[in-house]
């Protein structure tokens, strides 16, 4: 980690420039609460600033909105650069818990079981 | 989309957080949300801040000035600039289930902002302030429109007239099995007691709806 330079000052661009014009990522962006991870695989030497310093803060499980915070980057624009290190394959999301799954009665009781423990 | 809805950035209160709770552990195999909703200054930011294992994210930009104009009581609790937008807290349930807060404004304009953050999250806790009962009709309006499941906590502030159940259930015109607590925003265990009555609540629902 500490041999990598130095993290590029990517809050000082504008999104705009960041994302090539692109307001949005192709297909459903990635929620904040999806969590990511760098994949396993060598990065690309020829990998935009913006997308090495995604990846950066991502060598751990993290959710996109934690990224963006510590990116200082607006959300959006990090959801635009974490769907195109996920089409290359230099990123691995898990899916936050779909919304069907709102009556899934045994993760609510292990919701429960969990607040009940931080008493 | 949450995308095109939040489009400031967001900042940290103070310094990040130490790397070795930036990360979650591997064995998270999944993440769900709860919405923290509630008119400004009822104490979302704060419960959300007692609730979080990390330093809670928070947006505060460009709508803090249309904020004031509707927080009859940034006076008194003292604040200067009032928090609008998203807060964003963290956690970890069991090990491996990640449960995420988001904080959002109450307001009728904001809804938009919410129906993205509403799809995927199991409910919502619904802060109401003691002192003003109607600010909070706007979230709950919101909750009943997109169908979220909630709980109300109210938080009793010291300026506040007694608080009656019953009556702020009259107020409120709630449901009779729709959960209402008494939660100091401050207190981790308050909060975190107002949490549970939810999560008892989605349980009921879920048992009965199967
Ligand atoms: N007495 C009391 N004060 C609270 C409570 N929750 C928050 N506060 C105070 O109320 C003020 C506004 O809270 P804040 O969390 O910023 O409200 P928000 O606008 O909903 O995010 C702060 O000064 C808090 O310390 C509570 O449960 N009881
Ligand atoms: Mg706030």
């Amino acid at each position: 980690m500490t041999e990598r330079p130095e993290a590029p000052r990517v809050s000082a661009i504008r999104p705009y420039v960041i994302t090539r014009g692109r307001s949005e990522s192709e297909g459903e962006p990635l929620s904040w609460e999806s969590l990511v991870m760098t994949a396993e695989t060598a990065f690309p030497a020829a990998l935009q600033p913006e997308h090495l310093a995604i990846l950066e803060h991502c060598e751990g499980l993290i959710s996109v909105g934690e990224v963006a915070a510590h990116l200082g980057q607006p959300p959006s624009v990090t959801q635009v650069l974490l769907s195109d290190l996920l089409r290359w394959g230099l990123i691995v999301t898990r899916p936050p818990i779909p919304p069907a799954e709102r009556t899934d009665v045994t993760m609510l009781r292990k919701v429960l079981h969990g607040l009940e423990s931080c008493l | 989309m949450v995308s095109k809805a939040a489009s400031e950035t967001l900042t940290e209160a103070a310094p990040p957080p130490a790397a070795d709770g930036k990360y979650l552990d591997s064995n998270v195999s999944g993440a769900a949300k709860i919405l923290v909703v509630g008119p400004l200054g009822v104490g979302k930011t704060t419960l959300i801040g007692t609730v979080s294992e990390i330093r809670p994210l928070s947006t505060e930009a460009s709508m803090t000035r249309a904020g004031a104009r509707v927080d009859p009581y940034a006076g008194d609790s003292g604040k200067k600039t009032t928090t609008v937008g998203l807060d964003f807290g963290r956690l970890t349930i069991d090990g491996d289930l990640v449960l995420y807060l988001f904080g959002t404004p109450g307001q009728q304009r904001f809804l938009p902002a919410w129906q993205d953050l509403a799809k995927g999250s199991l409910g919502a806790l619904a802060l109401v302030d003691a002192r003003d009962l109607t600010a909070s009709f706007d979230a709950l309006g919101n909750l009943e429109d997109l169908d979220l499941p909630f709980a109300v906590a109210v938080n009793v502030f010291p300026t506040g007239p007694r608080y009656d159940a019953d009556d702020v259930r009259t107020a409120l015109d709630l449901l009779p099995d729709t959960p209402l607590v008494i939660c100091d925003a401050r207190d981790r265990a308050s909060s975190i007691r107002a949490l549970i009555a939810l999560a008892r609540h989605l349980i009921d629902l879920a048992t009965e709806s199967s």
